[in-house]
């Protein structure tokens, strides 16, 4: 800018700024519009409808009969036999595997982390648990890995001369938790490693130069510096495994005490046909997921949103 | 002894990583067994290689699932760029007011467990005659993935040095020229990571599979599950099933790996 432009002239410049901005952030707005519509359409409106349907009397067999009933369903729910067995298992079963997988993940990503012959043939042969599809994880856990005559985990206890186990009867939540666990530890491992990654080597090198041996330097400095990961991936975890329906659905069937609110839900709407108290139960599934989600998202979301600034 | 120590945490991470893998490495092996060494215990190692497993799952007519899920990944993730990223890229580079609250409610979508919504999603499909219908299941996944899409694809386009894109608006870019030739080529292996993750995600949903399609439009999760009646020996034919169910994600996975971390943890993590 010049000083002998004239203060009009300033002003008018940025009127003319203002201007383009207007127009650039009208652009914008309607950039994100298909997006944020698609997606208010898909997934907040039936939510709503959900709502709705949970005060309805209605069964599939007698679709007739449609009635309001108020808050009669949730009535159901929550004095019903099947809905604290189900909170319980859905806790149990994915508090044991989000603490399983994220432990788990934890070595690994450690000890991928460290240079050796073949480390990137390692990696990439620890993260294909994850891309595995879970029907077909299920399947093979299920009949190749633990069933009681041809397993291979019977197989290796047999081996070391222990009895073998029939998994899918009688452990059916170990069963799922044990799954869950070796889908989701490869998961964890990767945003690990990302942490270690993002880790000040020189630091690390100073300390040990300092005298501090490895189990300090990673308890007093590594550990901290990687909670922030360990944040992201207990959350992101939990939401998954919290509404996984294939293992169960596949191993299990929900016997054992392996009916999760997801596959009550399934149950309810789609074997027993009733809609009114399927939908009271998709609400309740709604609300847990929230309290889990919004503790740890409200306090995370600075992290994810730094994670896409400059 | 330091040189010792470091041999024996090497073979030790070894040791576990093939533990880890073997149960897909023992899918694969079984795959080309016949039944009776499938079965066998103690395991056999120096069983007969044979196709006759792969030639049985196609008598059996999986081609029509894999083609299903195909087109379902396919069109879904077409569909997610062609929203995502305009949608990040307004997010990331041009100016818009509510930002935060635009990015908060996506994110929130993601985490709204799939039971809010499945039951009308069922009825009214069901009301439309659009139930076992690929393209409302791949508008399905598409809604599924969206909210990923979005973030991880911001994350990418925050990269992209704003001067470039203001040299290209002093230039007098309009808007098109500037998304389309300004700074899409420079996302473009972002692109690429956020398609193949789209993909991998659709390719392996079940829930909604199972839910809604009953036959014309089934994909391969809901087919592989329902592959396993219990009668006669079945192990061999089924590894081999799955191998062919997971093999295009696998594949996908391991060319994405690098970009696999953001993409699953929706850009918090580079």
């Amino acid at each position: 800018m010049t000083t002998t432009a004239s203060p009009t002239a300033d002003a008018t410049r940025i009127e003319l700024r203002a201007a383009a901005n207007r127009v650039r952030s009208r652009h914008a707005r309607l950039l994100v519009a298909p997006a944020l519509f698609f997606s208010i359409a898909l997934t907040q409106i039936p939510f709503l409808v959900t709502i709705y349907f949970s005060t309805l009397r209605w069964n599939q067999l007698r679709p007739a009969e449609i009635e309001f009933i108020g808050l009669d369903n949730y009535a159901v729910v929550f004095t019903g036999p099947d809905f604290l067995p189900s909170l319980w298992a859905t806790v149990l079963i994915t508090g044991t595997s989000v603490i399983m997988s994220l432990v788990l993940g934890m070595l690994f990503a450690v000890l991928l982390d460290r240079r050796f012959l073949g480390r990137g043939l390692a990696r990439t042969l620890m993260i294909t648990p994850f891309l595995v599809m879970p029907a077909a994880a299920a399947l093979i856990w299920k009949w190749s890995m633990l069933d009681v005559n041809v397993g291979m985990v019977n197989v290796a206890l047999d081996a070391v001369g222990l009895p073998a186990i029939a998994w899918n009867t009688d452990l059916p939540i170990a069963t799922i938790i044990i799954l869950l666990t070796w889908q989701y530890t490869p998961f964890m491992m990767l945003i690990l490693l990302a942490g270690l990654q993002s880790q000040n080597r020189e630091v690390i090198e100073a300390a040990s130069v300092d005298g501090a041996g490895p189990w300090r330097t990673f308890r007093y400095m590594t550990l901290p510096h990687l909670r922030q990961y360990m944040e992201i991936g207990v959350l992101l975890g939990s939401i998954m495994m919290l509404q996984a329906f294939d293992p169960i659905a596949i191993m299990t069937k929900g016997t054992g005490g392996t009916k999760t609110l997801a596959y009550l839900l399934y149950e309810r709407a789609f074997i027993g046909l009733d809609v009114g108290e399927a939908a009271a139960f998709g609400v309740v599934t709604v609300v847990v997921t929230i309290v889990v989600a919004t503790i740890a998202l409200r306090s995370l979301f600075s992290v994810f949103v730094k994670g896409g600034e400059r | 002894m330091r040189r010792l120590r470091n041999v024996i945490i090497t073979t030790a991470t070894w040791v576990l990583v093939l533990l880890f893998f073997f149960p897909i490495a023992w899918m694969i092996v079984t795959s080309f067994k016949s039944e009776v060494d499938a079965a066998a215990i103690p395991p056999r190692f120096d069983a007969a290689f044979t196709l006759e497993q792969y030639a049985a799952v196609f008598d059996r007519g999986m081609t029509p699932y894999l083609v299903n899920s195909l087109m379902a990944s396919l069109g879904s993730t077409a569909l997610v760029l062609v929203l995502a990223v305009p949608a990040a890229y307004a997010l990331s580079i041009r100016p818009i007011r509510r930002v935060r609250d635009v990015l908060f409610f996506f994110i929130s979508t993601r985490f709204l467990p799939v039971a809010a919504s499945i039951l009308p999603v069922f009825f009214i499909l069901k009301s439309l005659g659009a139930l076992d219908n690929i393209t409302a299941l791949g508008l399905l996944y598409a809604v599924m993935n969206l909210p990923i899409a979005v973030w991880m694809m911001r994350s990418f386009f925050s990269e992209v040095p704003l001067e470039i894109v203001e040299a290209g608006q002093i230039d007098g870019a309009g808007l098109r020229t500037e998304l389309l030739r300004i700074v899409l080529p420079i996302v473009l292996p972002g692109v690429a990571a956020v398609a193949l993750i789209c993909f991998i995600f659709s390719w392996n949903e079940y829930f909604l599979a199972t839910i809604l399609t009953t036959f014309e439009a089934r994909t391969t999760p809901p087919f592989l599950a329902s592959f396993v009646d219990g009668r006669g020996q079945f192990l061999a034919v089924l590894s081999a099933a799955s191998t062919l169910a997971v093999l295009p994600v696998i594949t996908a996975g391991w060319i994405a790996q690098k970009q696999l971390v953001r993409g699953l943890a929706m850009g918090a993590v580079k």
